[in-house]
Order: C-alpha cells, then structure tokens, then sequence
C-alpha cells in the first residue's frame, strides 16, 4: 500500500501557525476517511506535550503524530510552506524551530513501517533536496518529486 | 546482555526511527545484535522501566534524577547530525566494545 498519494501533498501552503497547519492537514486525512475526527485535538494536544519539530539542518521539519488508535488506514501527508512557522524542538525544551516542511504521519503499525520512516529521515537530511523541494510550487510536481524517494 | 530502552513522546513513531537506526549504526561498528536487546516506551514509561534497562536514549529532552542509569539524547539518530558521536557515547557507557 502506498503511504504517500497524490492528494496528500501540498506545496507552499499559507499558514501562519503550527496549529493552522496541523489543522488543514489533519482535515484532508479526515475528509478522506483516513483518521478519526479526534484525530487533529490529539494531534494539537500532543504537540504540547511532545512536540515534533526535528532541527534537521538549515531547512527544519516537523513531524505531527499521535497514537494509533486516532487512525482508520495509514497515511502520510506532506506539506511545503509557504513561508516558515514555528514548531517546538523535540529534542530541547521551550526551544522554538522555523519550520518549513511538514509531514504529519498517520501510522495503524509504525514498525510495519520503519523503511517508510527511514526513507522519510534520510530525506529530511538531504538539505540540497528539501531546498529544492521548497521552490516547487505545483502539488502534482511536488508529489513526483518527494514519491521517489519515500 | 545489555539492555537498552528508547524512548520518544509516546513510544510509538519517532523511537522506531531511532531504534532502528542504532541497530544500523551498532552493526556498522561490528556490534552483533545479540550483544544488546532493545525496548521501546513513551518518556513517561521510563521511570517504571529503568530498573530493567542498562541505559536508556529518549528522543525529547528528559531529566530525571530518579533514573539511575544512564540517560542519553538520541536526536542524532534522526538527524544525523552528530550521530558518531551519540554511537561513541553508547557503546562507551555499555562497555560494548
């Protein structure tokens, strides 16, 4: 099964808050049937908690997920920004990351998965091709490009 | 047989990346995998399990000092940036060599 489809890719969407991308993403996976409708408050909720912004270099990403049990079908979406919004550094408390990409992953079995995963981390630490990434601006191009190598 | 345990938010997605590379990068440095087992919890599991692990790598920030046993960041093994030296430090703290 393919995790990434076409109409889950989105280029140099307008958003000027983590939680207003966290939302528009979370909306397509719903309105597809992919997640729950609680899924986009657990989503929010977690990012307080445990958030996902990864400091992968020059161009950060984020990564919003939440357990397993808020998903119907597995699926990820990615995003490119239009301009930058923060997220909170996974990694080092209260520290805030301009974060340009975003795939929010809906995962049913991550271990299932973990090729997946690691493809999508290799990717993140390809600055050369994120910064390519970003200058697309059609959601068909963007999807061929990032689909050949996740 | 030392145990590791790798923790993130909530145990599911991000330490699955990170456990899956520290098999990889172990292997690359001749460490066979029967030299260590993993597991695999949310950060707030790790108080309750750290009795039975001999160290444990979280991928969020984590400071505890009721955990006895040595606790480090695993960021760099979803980045990468810095991952040598996140690898060193294991197998330093485990006498895996």
């Amino acid at each position: 099964m393919e995790l990434l489809s076409p109409k889950f890719v989105f280029a140099q969407v307008k958003a000027s808050s983590a939680d207003e991308v966290i939302h528009y993403l979370a909306t397509q996976l719903k309105d597809n049937g992919k997640v729950k409708d609680t899924f986009e408050e657990a989503v929010k909720a977690r990012e307080q908690i445990h958030p996902t912004g990864l400091p992968s270099g020059e161009i950060a990403v984020a990564i919003p997920h939440t357990d397993v049990q808020y998903v119907n079908e597995a699926a990820i979406t990615f995003a490119t920004l239009d301009h930058p919004v923060e997220f909170h550094n996974m990694a080092v408390n209260d520290q805030l990351l301009e974060v340009q990409i975003v795939v929010m992953l809906a995962l049913k079995d991550p271990h299932s998965q973990v090729e997946m995963l690691q493809k999508l981390m290799a990717l993140f630490q390809n600055q050369e091709l994120l910064a390519q990434l970003q200058k697309i601006t059609d959601n068909r191009q963007l999807y061929d490009a990032v689909s050949k190598y996740i | 047989m030392k145990k590791i345990l790798v923790a993130c938010g909530a145990g599911v997605v991000t330490s699955t990346s990170a456990m899956n590379k520290l098999q990889e990068e172990l292997s690359n440095r001749g460490i066979d995998s029967d030299k260590y087992t993993l597991g695999q919890s949310s950060v707030a599991q790790v108080e309750s399990l750290a009795n039975d692990y001999d160290l444990v790598i979280t991928t969020t920030q984590y400071d505890n000092d009721a955990i006895k046993i040595p606790v480090i960041n695993g960021l760099p093994l979803l980045t990468n940036i810095g991952v040598d030296v996140v690898i060193d430090e294991i197998i330093d703290k485990l006498n895996l060599n």
